[in-house]
């Protein structure tokens, strides 16, 4: 059932006492002082500070590697290539790879280039010296000597008979082909009343986190003990990859992240910097220290790379879909740090909330000389979501039906939940969407936003000389992956709840949430709840940060736990009371009589009952401690929805683009913290904003990146982004207790087709198509202008 | 190797000496030699306004100013902001907002809201006026929504 927070009981629902409130971050005060803690602010006296010499070229073969000089300067304690960090690892590469259908082949990166450069950036060698300063001094006096190879830049070229190979220990260029298929294609097409055909180029850049990537490794020889601190979403695996690499055991090895300053999937990937470190710190004996420039993560950090669509959809008369077939060509860079997650997303959440009967497109991942792709924020998603968006915008104005009667026409109906979609998932499992009102939901954007008057504002606007448009998308986003996620919460004698989670944080409030879910179970203050997450000391398992997951995961592993240690809690009370356990409720943090405030035991009381005193035993023979654990395992993926309208106003003399309007519907089910959720929300669609109109990462035909900076490499600032309306529905997902389904990508996915969407109608007359991301006012230029020299085509206004 | 200097200078109203190389830039000097790690360093090319301190009175991107040219000069950094323990009435209003997530952006922002709360000498604010004010300061996480409201509460029509 689907309803807003304003339809909601607080009545019927006594037991939300922090659930579903804005309670505040437990996480502000400190980040606003000035006095939190991230990675390059640890105060490690005694530490050297690394750098590293980078590939300067796309492709190249070493020849030799001049180090004397660096080694010499004052100040530096050891220079590094491969071979010298090679003794103490067991292996050339770091074993990323992840289990993928398609693959062809792996291409783990090792932490420093062998004997091959693959990418402008790719690190060849480490500098450790007493400042960074001097670390970059002798960095200079490093001479590599490379002879320069062919580079791979085009994916479509790179897969063309004939091209050069992007890496020459692979047998071709085609990394992995994949393909999603279901449905009778050709049957579709054969009967078809009228086809559409496109083809799009979509780049997504970066997640550029303004904190960059870092690592402060240290190992005590005494102890045999490695410490790593970590500006990490995924801080166990990056202890995984550390234990494989370096051939110690578990107990030997702690990752632990400090403040992040950011994430948004440029920290889940384990990058090759974060073995280099380490290893470096051990055979330093020293701790050891790098934080990455911005150029580094301009040129070293994974981003989202070009996704070249060639599409026909078929449809009805009446604008009902009946297949789409296609290829996707992707620029896959020049490792796999990931498996095919990007392109698969982009493919499946084309779907989106429509029944598309039949479907089958081709995915073709090219290795490229360009640093290896891996999900950002909306990890393919939103590309996915633009094709399906821009062929039902396409297919309404040739079929004569409105934007939002055809999406209507399309929809799945909350009758049709769980919908089962014939697509074989990671897992193995189909995709099923689990709930949701997708008519409803755009329903009330329309109405938001002013859907049916807007042909009379837009009719007036032109009558004053303005341009503008209004803008229309639905999306999906799967949230929640699995497999588990992990909470444990204890009390102490000192009567201080401690929760730990797998869970990470990077601005999500992460720490709140788990403490309002906790603090409603226990009927105490989120505040007064102290939250452990992202140190693999605190927590034996987790997984961490990526797929808009740890609400779903942690929130409910929390909820599982919190609930469990109560259940002790009562039990020990009633051994304290000599009385039953159902006579017994908690209340304030209190186990108390049922109805009898002031009768009963503090959680503190317990705590220290269950902590033991030697030689008596432990009330009602219970387990020692007052503490509790889950790991959630998933059953599924939630999945959340929303539709977006943009109003926009383009300037035909310089193709600019400004955003008037911008009203987003959004359900991802119940929610914990709808500040928090909405905040999740407004710097998704801002991410996805950027997409479309500013961020643009780019190369030159030699893959030198030109876009290295922030006055090349544009994010949207203040002034260009509008004001973001968002409302809610909330369709619970039957698929865990909370009924929470994720929302941090959510934002991104439904921003590009929309404003692209506006766009287009704003330049209605001209017959403007826009089939590349992102708009730039130089490229919209150039198609008005192209669209004016142009004979009118039938049909179109005047 | 390089030229040392010595240089004096008030921090948050305390004064302070110290010797400095010539190419250290005034970002690092508050951080690695005065430990005040609260301003942050995000591009060190001036432009995504994380180490925003002010120089007197003025805001400053501290990654573009040698800590030698702070010679004589008044700075302000964040850990001056909020006194006697309560925050900083720009501080309480930006949580209440949900203006900040990560936090990493927060201190340059904190310092701009405050030459802009000083420069307006009481006028109203609107929110064209606070987006421009706010433009120099890149954020990743909150779509800037949540600052823009923030100084609104403060300094907006309906608050005066």
């Amino acid at each position: 059932m689907t309803q807003t927070p304003d339809d909601r009981n607080p009545a019927a629902e006594p037991h939300l006492r922090w659930i579903g409130r804005n309670a505040p971050r437990v996480e502000d005060g400190v980040l606003l002082r000035g006095g939190a803690i991230f990675l390059d602010d640890i105060d490690a006296p005694d530490a050297l500070e690394a750098t590293f010499v980078r590939s300067p070229v796309a492709h190249g073969l070493i020849r030799a590697i001049d180090m004397s000089a660096a080694r010499a300067l004052p100040g530096v304690h050891g220079v590094y290539a491969f071979a010298d960090l090679r003794a103490i690892l067991t292996g050339d590469r770091i074993p990323l790879a992840l289990p993928a259908g398609g693959l062809r082949f792996d291409v783990d990166p090792p932490c420093l280039a062998i004997d091959e450069v693959c990418y402008v950036g790719e690190p060849v060698v480490l500098v450790a010296a007493t400042s960074r300063r001097i670390a970059e001094d002798a960095a200079a006096l490093v001479v590599l000597d490379i002879e320069p190879l062919p580079a791979v830049v085009d994916p479509a070229e790179g897969l063309a008979e004939g091209a050069p190979k992007a890496r020459l220990d692979t047998p071709d260029n085609l990394v992995a082909h994949t393909k999603v298929d279901y449905g009778d294609v050709e049957g579709a097409f054969a009967g078809a009343a009228h086809v559409i055909e496109a083809e799009f180029r979509l780049n997504k850049g970066g997640g550029h986190p303004m904190e960059p990537r870092g690592v402060l490794a240290r190992y005590d020889a005494m102890e045999e003990r490695l410490t790593v601190w970590n500006s990490t979403q995924m801080p166990h695996r990056a202890k995984a990859m550390l234990v494989a690499s370096l051939g110690l055991s578990e107990h030997q090895v702690r990752v632990a992240t400090p403040e992040v300053g950011g994430g948004f999937g440029t920290k889940a990937v384990f990058h090759p910097e974060e073995l280099a470190i380490p290893a470096a710190a051990m055979l330093l004996r020293r701790p050891l220290k790098w934080v990455e420039d911005r150029f580094e993560s301009f040129t070293a950090s994974i981003g989202e790379r070009d996704q070249i669509w060639t599409v026909a959809a078929a449809f009805e008369a009446d604008g009902r879909l009946r297949g789409i077939r296609g290829r996707l060509r992707y620029d896959h860079g020049a490792a796999t740090p990931y498996g095919i997650a990007l392109p698969f997303n982009a493919a499946t959440n084309l779907i989106g909330p429509y029944v598309l009967p039949a479907y089958r497109v081709l995915i073709d991942l090219c290795m490229t000389n360009k640093t290896p792709a891996a999900p950002t924020r909306g990890a393919g998603r939103p590309q996915g979501t633009f094709v399906m968006e821009r062929l039902l915008d396409r297919a309404a104005l040739d079929l004569h039906i409105a934007r939002d009667e055809i999406r209507r026409r399309n929809m799945i109906t909350p009758a049709q939940m769980p919908y089962t979609i014939p697509v074989k998932q990671r897992d193995g499992s189909m995709m099923v969407y689990d709930s949701g009102d997708y008519p409803e939901c755009q329903r009330r954007a329309l109405e938001a936003a002013g859907w049916d008057d807007f042909p009379e504002r837009q009719a007036q606007a032109r009558r004053e000389g303005r341009r503008i448009g209004l803008g229309l998308a639905n999306y999906v986003e799967a949230t929640g992956r699995g497999p588990f996620e992990s909470v444990g919460i204890s009390i102490g004698p000192s009567g201080k709840v401690v929760v730990t989670s797998g869970a990470t944080a990077q601005g999500q409030g992460v720490k709140t949430m788990l403490a309002q879910v906790v603090g409603d179970v226990l009927g105490l203050e989120p505040a007064s709840i102290h939250v452990i997450v992202g140190d693999t000391s605190a927590t034996a398992a987790g997984l961490g940060a990526y797929a808009s997951r740890q609400a779903v995961t942690a929130g409910n592993a929390a909820h599982a736990a919190a609930t469990l240690l109560v259940k002790k809690a009562r039990e020990a009370t009633a051994a304290l009371l000599e009385t039953s356990v159902d006579d017994l409720e908690i209340h304030n943090g209190v186990i108390q009589v049922k109805g009898v405030p002031g009768h009963g035991r503090s959680l503190t009381q317990i705590a220290r009952a269950l902590a033991g005193t030697p030689g008596f035993a432990l009330p009602g023979n219970l387990a020692p401690g007052l503490s509790a654990s889950n790991d959630f395992m998933t059953s599924g993926l939630s999945y959340t929805n929303g539709c977006h309208l943009a109003e926009v106003e383009v300037d035909p003399d310089t193709g600019g683009v400004k955003l008037n309007r911008y009203v987003v519907v959004h359900d991802c089910g119940r929610m914990i913290n709808p500040m928090m959720v909405e905040g999740q929300i407004l710097g998704g669609v801002v991410h996805g904003i950027g997409m479309t109109l500013f961020e643009w990462m780019r190369y030159d035909s030699e893959g030198q990146p030109l876009t290295v900076t922030f006055a090349d490499y544009l994010l949207p600032t203040s002034d260009v982004v509008p004001r973001i309306e968002i409302h809610h529905l909330e369709s619970p997902t039957p698929l865990n207790p909370l009924g929470v389904k994720g929302a941090a990508e959510s934002g991104t996915i439904g921003a590009p087709a929309t404003i692209v969407s506006g766009v287009e109608d704003a330049l209605r007359d001209l017959d403007i198509r826009i089939d590349k991301l992102p708009i730039t006012p130089a490229e919209l230029r150039r198609l008005i202008r192209a669209a004016r020299a142009a004979p009118p085509s039938p049909g179109s206004a005047p | 190797m390089f030229d040392a200097h010595d240089i004096t200078l008030t921090v948050n109203g305390a004064e302070v000496r110290a010797r400095v190389d010539a190419r250290s830039n005034l970002a690092d000097f508050l951080r690695h030699h005065l430990r005040l790690t609260g301003t942050h360093v995000g591009c060190e090319h001036g432009v995504c306004g994380a180490c925003t301190v002010l120089v007197d009175g003025a805001s400053a991107r501290s990654c573009l100013m040698l800590a030698v040219q702070a010679d004589g000069r008044r700075i302000e950094t964040i850990e001056g902001v909020a006194r006697d323990g309560e925050l900083h009435p720009i501080q309480a209003a930006l949580s209440r907002h949900h203006g900040l997530q990560c936090g990493y952006c927060t201190p340059g922002v904190v310092m701009t809201l405050i030459e802009l709360e000083r420069d307006r000498q009481g006028r109203v604010l609107g929110e064209d006026e606070i987006r421009a004010a706010l433009s120099g300061n890149l954020c990743r996480c909150t779509g800037y929504q949540g600052m823009v409201d923030a100084a609104l509460e403060l300094w907006g029509a309906n608050t005066e």
